[in-house]
């Protein structure tokens, strides 16, 4: 379990990083919490000859609201999101689906650009981010551009971000005051990656669902935004019918392996599982 | 691969070495310190025997590069015990209420308990499993580990309140 060997760099800015990540191409990875890349690096998948650390880049910190937008720093950890009030406040289902992954040390190391820009389709913060329409700002030798969650993701580890850009914000449309929203997650045992789960962001008004998002975690190679699915919650008062329909719609569009944790129309099964508990949930949570 | 320059703060004093970049902290700590107190179990991020205080967080040190931790300060299950030598509450309610059998686990539940009841000195026993949920333990089925955790906490919680 001895990684490659590998140089170690540590700037202090974003302008630092990209200019590494610039000068040794695809041999350079960026280095967060390491709680993804280095378990990878253990089994030598992967082997990047320089590892450029973030942790000295303060600007990469810290959870904030600026005009109708909550923005989170690519090195915010796990924990931190757990901890955060304004995040309790205002987007509750990121800090729980925080306390969904992992356990408190890989938490404390863990960072929600790491979780978010790694690829790995059992990464549970993707599918939030997509039903959350949030982007993601990334930084390169020409600036900066915004990447939209639900265009981010290509194939398992493959995603819009250039090798030589840093990830170096989430920012998310603040949620609408009395939202409701709900992760479920159907794990084996603390510390494993979903079988299947499902984020349902809805609101409510007069007892109709006036706009609602579903996205997947774990069920494709990529996160799965379930569009048609939650379009067909919207105008109804979340009757049986219109909740049947929707999980339908989910689950036609799961495309999961068959693995350790089930074959594949077992994950498909739960995903729709999950969708309707988070359904009944965030209206529960709405209001 | 060149060797690098790492200066750290372990369990109050500052030490330095050489290590490659990609060696692991629980090596550097291990086998450069000596420091046998943390344990390996999985060496894949999951058992938590590796588990040290990295600048007041708990950290599975078989998943943290050495170069890293350079010029952070760590603790390890070495430095908890009280400064006169006696042990620390934790580790006196672990040996009180056999919260330990084989002793494998014990180092890294302990360091990480210390940072659970810093963050939280009055836990629910719901509390202390979420808590210690990143840490596996062959042999005792928890039960007395959560109660020397909670042990821990009353004694901890009586001499603050003394001292005031
Ligand atoms: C035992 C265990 C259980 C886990 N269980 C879960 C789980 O249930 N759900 C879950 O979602 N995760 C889980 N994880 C993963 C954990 O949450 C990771 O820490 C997280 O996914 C990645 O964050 P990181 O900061 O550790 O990233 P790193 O490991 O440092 O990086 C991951 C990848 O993202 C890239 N990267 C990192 N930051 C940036 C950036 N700012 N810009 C561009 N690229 C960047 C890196 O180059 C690397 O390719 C688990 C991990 C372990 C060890
Ligand atoms: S040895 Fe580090 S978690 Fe098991
Ligand atoms: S006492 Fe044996 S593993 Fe915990």
């Amino acid at each position: 379990m001895i990684p490659g060997s590998f140089e170690y760099h540590r700037p202090d800015s974003v302008d630092g990083a990209v200019a590494l990540l610039n000068e040794h191409g695809d041999e350079a990875r960026l280095l967060a919490g390491g709680h993804s890349l280095i378990p990878m690096m253990k089994l030598r998948m992967a082997v990047p000859s320089h590892i450029v650390d973030l942790q000295a880049i303060e600007s990469l910190h810290g959870i904030s609201e600026e005009g109708g937008e909550i923005v989170i720093g690519a090195l915010t950890t796990q924990h931190e999101v757990l901890a955060s009030a304004l995040l309790a406040g205002k987007c509750p289902i990121l800090p729980e689906a925080a306390a969904l992954i992992a356990d408190p040390q890989v938490r404390y190391c863990g960072t929600i650009g790491g979780n978010v820009a790694n690829g790995d389709p059992g990464n549970d913060m993707p599918a939030i981010m997509q039903a959350l329409g949030a982007t993601y700002r990334a930084v390169g030798p020409n600036g900066s551009r915004d990447i939209a969650a639900r265009d981010y993701y290509e194939a398992a580890y493959f995603t819009a971000l250039e090798e030589n850009e840093v990830l170096t914000q989430i920012r998310i449309p603040t949620p609408a005051a009395g939202h409701g929203a709900a992760y479920e997650k159907q794990k084996r045992k603390i510390g494993d990656y979903a079988t299947a789960a499902a984020a349902v962001i809805l609101t409510m008004d007069g007892g109709r669902c006036s706009s609602a998002s579903i996205a997947l975690t774990n069920v494709a190679a990529t996160p799965l935004y379930a569009e048609a699915a939650a379009a067909a919650l919207v105008g109804t008062d979340l009757g049986e019918a219109a909740v049947d329909t929707a999980v339908r719609l989910a689950e036609e569009i799961t495309e999961p392996t068959s693995d350790g944790r089930g074959p594949a129309d077992f994950r498909t099964h739960v995903a729709g599982v999950m969708v309707r508990r988070a359904i009944a949930r965030a209206q529960k949570n709405a209001g | 691969m060149a060797k690098m320059h790492v200066k750290l703060n372990v369990n109050g004093a500052e030490v330095e070495g050489l290590a490659e970049p990609r060696t692991l902290l629980i090596h550097f700590l291990r086998e450069q310190l000596s420091l046998t107190g943390p344990h390996i179990g999985c060496e894949t991020s999951h058992c938590g025997a590796c588990t040290v205080d990295l600048n007041g967080k708990s950290v599975k040190s078989c998943t943290v590069f050495v170069a890293q931790a350079n010029g952070a300060k760590v603790t390890t299950i070495e430095g908890i015990a009280n400064a006169d030598g006696t042990l620390h509450a934790l580790q006196e309610a672990f040996r009180e209420h056999h919260g330990l059998q084989c002793g494998f686990c014990t180092p890294g539940m302990i360091t990480r308990a210390y940072r659970l009841l810093q963050e939280n000195p009055d836990p629910s026993e719901t509390e202390i499993r979420y808590g210690i949920s990143g840490n596996l333990c062959r042999c005792t089925g928890y039960q007395n580990i959560v109660k020397a955790i909670r042990a821990a906490a009353d004694e901890l919680n009586a001499s603050r309140e003394a001292a005031q």
